[in-house]
């Protein structure tokens, strides 16, 4: 490529909010300019990364598209920016959600318009940068910036608890964070660069490893989030407004996998094969309880963020089997997720949008009036339980088949978790979709409107394409997790890992 | 002698330029008034008092081949270090001046004297970082803390302002005294006043009563900075002071004081860093927890900067407690963005003004980004920033500090500082929380002058876009942090 195509993705959104700030005129005329302009430039900074895509060789496992400016020399920092099998896949999914996140907020914002679509394309700036970013101080930068407009959104646009969800957020992101950037500190002096593929080659030595691995998973395990850590999560995502949740699950719980993917893996092996027994328990608590937690909720939204967390366990679990399937399985639950999560909240909000109610009380018998509606919500159920078919099935199939090779264990524990899925989500469905119609208001409710229609269909059609015929997505990742499979192996051996070693220690 | 002739003054050029300058903007003042005295003088001789720190600035900068240079002696040091920090200083007193104009003119306290003092004070502080011997050190501060306790009961007729002065001149009475204690015993026991001569002496070793010296200069140093558990004063005086005054104690004077204790440390006590590094370590760790916790609480914006203040401190201090060169190199990164976060949050403060009064409550603030958009965002800006968040300049400067902690092998202290910053995040974000998510109660008059505009515009673009190209100041500090480590 002549041109610096990963930067132009990278910083179109930002040439959008310019445009947008420019807008003048009453509320209405702004409203309408800055949809119109957040919707063209997301969607061409979707057709910028699929050109990212076209120009990416599936059969290299290092960097691609790599672009380099100076940036600190004094402390050998530059702007350096790349991807490669595993990180590609997240640029795609980012700025894929976020024109639909654009569009399904079309009617249902209608204050400060013009605020919450540059806070939209500022986000999606800063996720595309930190999935690109190789340079640990540039990583950091996104990586901590998306709190401020995350926290803009839930906080302006959010429900009735939004402060408090918006600062819980806020405070538990960033507590973990700044302990990574104290981490990152000594990686610099101990390596002497903040270059990631330089780091991901170095070798730090055993006891600093592991402190190391603490800081970082203090950073990432908020994000993922892991059990007990997910507390924020539910609030954040109740409280967000629809497509703030969409980017909330669909993008932004995956910096955590992603971290642990390009980080705690790569860099420090031997901490990772240290602390996995310690992951496989915590994922396995996560995908248990999480699930019978969310039998419990009332609230569609809760219901569906505390299948996140368990979703999560299971990409967790799969990170941590150092297996090229776990690996490759959990890259693509996180892109699976991504979209069935988002959808779903998606979903809910086309009926919150209607209602104004997410308890799942104040629904029933919607398939008599939305035909259309129920027949979308089925496939992402069905993709959020795993069926054949769907993008979840591959995902956890893989994951459970790669966990099965390290720790049976783990594997059947969690493989129950996946069953308390099924009966969450199919006992959700049939509350809300199916039953008499009996309530008044819902009589005279609407199907989805062509708007809706055109955010749905290509979730649809990604969830099915990703479930039928998933060898682009693998085939793409599987030099790079090959690689990442070798260095975690190669300094580590064929040990034990696993539920039964914590319990042998 | 060339002692006496004007060449060897040449190191002192800006010095002597702006003592002359403040000299003339006095007989300015009395005689240029026309028929109602002085006061008609007010907005010109301001302007006449921001142009002489710009050519002092100027001064400073071009002056100079780069090198190190003495005067008088050996009493006075000019280097890349105190050029930095002159620098810094010259900047934010002429921005808060400005910022002082629309202020002192709809208050009733345009008068003259208020542009010479400051002046003054900034010819203080600017003697104050090149001080090379305990004697111009004291000196140099006392020139500046006098002047200070003017201007900070400027507003005579107001009862709160001349609390805060009159508060402000005992506890720094007492801690200059302390400090010059601190300096009779280091005299006694070291037999010299000269830093070089010092850091001599106490490389071939140090007598107990020294470090009681170096003990008690710390204290009174810890006392002109604000650094818990030397801090009472700062709320107080922040609160009652005419806010644009208060902009500059919590720029200018922290700049020139922090880069006094630097001086100190680096230079003659550095043999002693062992003893005083324990002391700054704990100031730093007080002063952070501190900031970060007495701020929650806060109704009155002005305290809360005050307390804000206190904790950036204590993040400054991190880089001293490192005690090397990377440490004294963030000291410059972080102050230099401090200023203008400090300034552009204070720009914003001044233009928080309903009905002709100014306004001064944390919850004046509510639903400001519905009233003024633009106000509201800059605020935003700024407390991001100060909250330490990327990819704002506030970040760069805990970025620097905990690096140098980092090198220096303070884990704990880097640790519990970015916690402290976290606590910190929770009331800077709480602002942005009351203009962003609250209804808004009242609208805030017009833009009072043009400079408040045009100085919080600026500063939100620095701060917002520091990032962009950071060069020219980690440049600036790392050239000032050599000067001390070169000889």
């Amino acid at each position: 490529m002549s041109w610096p195509v990963l930067s132009v993705t990278i910083f179109l959104p930002l040439l959008g909010t310019a445009f947008i700030m420019m807008v003048r005129g009453d509320e209405e005329t702004v409203a309408r300019n800055a949809r119109a302009i957040a919707l063209w430039t997301s969607l061409a900074t979707f057709v910028v990364s699929l050109l990212v895509w076209a120009n990416f060789d599936p059969r290299n496992a290092g960097f691609q598209l790599m672009e380099e400016a100076p940036w600190i020399p004094a402390l050998g920092i530059n702007y350096r920016v790349g991807v490669d099998g595993i990180s590609i896949f997240f640029v795609l999914l980012s700025t894929f959600l976020t024109p639909l996140c654009i569009l399904a907020s079309w009617v249902a914002v209608t204050r400060r318009v013009r605020e919450y679509m540059i806070s939209f394309l500022v986000l999606e700036t800063l996720m595309v940068g930190m999935f690109c970013a190789l340079d640990f101080i540039l990583f950091y930068l996104f990586f901590e910036g998306v709190l401020i407009p995350m926290f803009l959104i839930i906080g302006v646009w959010g429900g009735p608890r939004r402060v408090y969800s918006a600062f819980k957020f806020f405070l538990y992101t960033l507590t973990g964070s700044v302990l990574m950037l104290i981490a990152l500190l000594v990686i610099y002096f101990e390596a002497g660069s903040t270059d990631i593929p330089t780091l991901m080659t170095h070798d730090f030595p055993v006891a600093m490893q592991k402190w190391l691995w603490i800081a970082f998973f203090a950073s990432f395990a908020v994000k993922v989030p892991m059990w007990p850590l997910h507390t924020w999560l539910p609030d954040a995502h109740v409280e967000a407004p629809t497509a703030g949740s969409v980017i909330l699950a669909g993008v932004l719980l995956k910096m955590g996998g992603y971290g642990f993917l390009r980080f705690s893996l790569p860099m420090l092996p031997e901490a990772s094969h240290y602390f996995a027994p310690f992951v496989f328990a915590l994922s396995v608590i996560a995908v248990i309880y999480t699930s019978l937690v969310a039998l419990a909720q009332e609230d569609m939204k809760k219901l569906i963020a505390y299948s996140s967390v368990a979703h999560m366990g299971i990409v967790t679990l799969g990170i941590f089997a150092f297996t090229e399937q776990g690996i490759q399985g959990a890259i693509f639950q996180m892109l699976s997720h991504g979209v069935v999560s988002s959808a779903l909240f998606l979903c809910v909000g086309v009926v919150y949008d209607r209602i104004h109610s997410r308890d799942i009380a104040r629904y029933g018998g919607l398939a008599i009036r939305m035909p259309a509606y129920a027949a979308v919500f089925m496939v992402f159920m069905l993709g959020a339980v795993g069926l054949p078919g769907t993008s979840g099935f591959v995902g956890e199939f893989l994951v459970l088949l790669g966990t099965w090779q390290v720790d049976r264990l783990a594997t059947t524990l969690a493989a129950t978790g996946m069953i308390l899925g099924a009966a969450y989500m199919l006992w959700l469905y049939r509350r809300v979709i199916f039953g008499a119609l009996e309530k008044e208001d819902l009589k005279a409710i609407l199907d989805l409107s062509p708007r809706e229609i055109a955010v749905f269909v290509p979730l649809v059609l990604v969830v099915i394409w990703m479930g039928i015929y998933p060898a682009p997505f693998l085939e793409g990742m599987s030099a790079a997790v090959q690689n990442l499979v070798d260095q975690v192996q190669l300094a580590n051996g064929p040990q034990p890992t696993g539920l039964a070693s914590l319990l042998g220690r | 002698m060339d002692r006496f002739s004007l060449v060897a003054l040449s190191p002192a050029w800006p010095e002597v330029f702006l003592a002359l300058s403040g000299m003339a903007l006095l007989m300015i003042g009395v005689y240029g008034g026309g028929p109602r005295g002085g006061n008609n003088s007010f907005r010109l001789v301001s302007w006449l008092a921001v142009a002489a720190m710009v050519v002092t600035g100027g001064l400073v900068t071009l002056g100079s081949d780069g090198g190190s240079v003495q005067a008088f002696g050996g009493v006075f040091i000019a280097d890349s270090f105190a050029r930095f920090m002159k620098v810094l200083i010259l900047g934010s007193s002429a921005l808060t001046l400005l910022l002082s104009l629309a202020f002192a003119e709809k208050e009733d306290m345009a008068r003259f004297e208020y542009p010479v003092l400051f002046v003054f004070a900034t010819l203080g502080m600017m003697m104050m970082v090149s001080a090379n011997d305990l004697l111009s050190l004291y000196l140099a501060l006392e020139l500046q803390s006098l002047t200070l306790y003017i201007i900070a009961a400027f507003r005579r007729d107001s009862l709160k302002s001349t609390e805060a002065g009159l508060k402000y001149f005992v506890l720094g009475a007492l801690s200059s005294g302390m400090l010059l204690y601190g300096i009779t015993l280091v005299y006694g026991f070291a037999g010299s006043i000269s830093f070089p001569v010092l850091a001599e002496t106490f490389a071939n070793g140090v007598s107990i009563g020294a470090v009681f010296g170096l003990v008690f200069i710390a204290a009174g140093l810890a006392f002109k900075v604000a650094a818990v558990p030397f801090h009472m004063w700062t709320p107080d005086v922040y609160e009652g002071a005419p806010t644009p005054v208060t902009a500059f104690f919590s720029v200018a004077p922290k700049v020139a004081a922090v880069g006094l204790f630097v001086r100190v440390m680096m230079g003659p006590f550095a043999p002693l860093a062992g003893e005083w590094q324990q002391i700054i370590v704990f100031i730093s760790i007080a002063s952070m927890a501190l900031g970060a916790v007495a701020a929650i609480n806060q109704t009155n914006i002005k305290r809360l900067m005050a307390y804000s203040s206190i904790s950036h401190i204590g993040y400054v201090l991190i880089g001293l407690a490192a005690a090397t060169e990377q440490g004294v190199e963030a000291i410059g990164v972080y102050l230099a963005i401090y200023i203008f976060m400090s300034i552009g949050t204070f720009a914003v403060i001044l233009a928080m003004r309903s009905k002709g009064v100014a306004v001064e409550g944390i919850d004046d603030l509510k639903g400001l980004a519905r009233t003024r958009p633009g106000l509201a965002l800059a605020m935003a800006i700024f407390m991001f920033a100060m909250a330490g968040i990327p990819p704002l300049a506030g970040f760069f400067g805990k970025l620097y500090v905990f690096l140098a902690a980092v090198q220096a092998g303070m884990y704990a202290l880097a640790v519990f500082g970015v916690l402290a910053s976290v606590v910190a995040a929770y009331y800077y974000v709480r602002i942005v929380k009351i203009m962003y998510f609250d209804e808004p109660v009242g609208v805030f008059d017009p833009m009072p002058g043009a400079e408040v505009g045009a100085i919080t515009f600026v500063s939100a673009v620095f701060v917002m876009f520091f990032f962009v190209y950071p060069q020219p100041i980690l440049i600036g500090a790392a050239r000032a942090a050599h000067a001390l480590f070169a000889g």
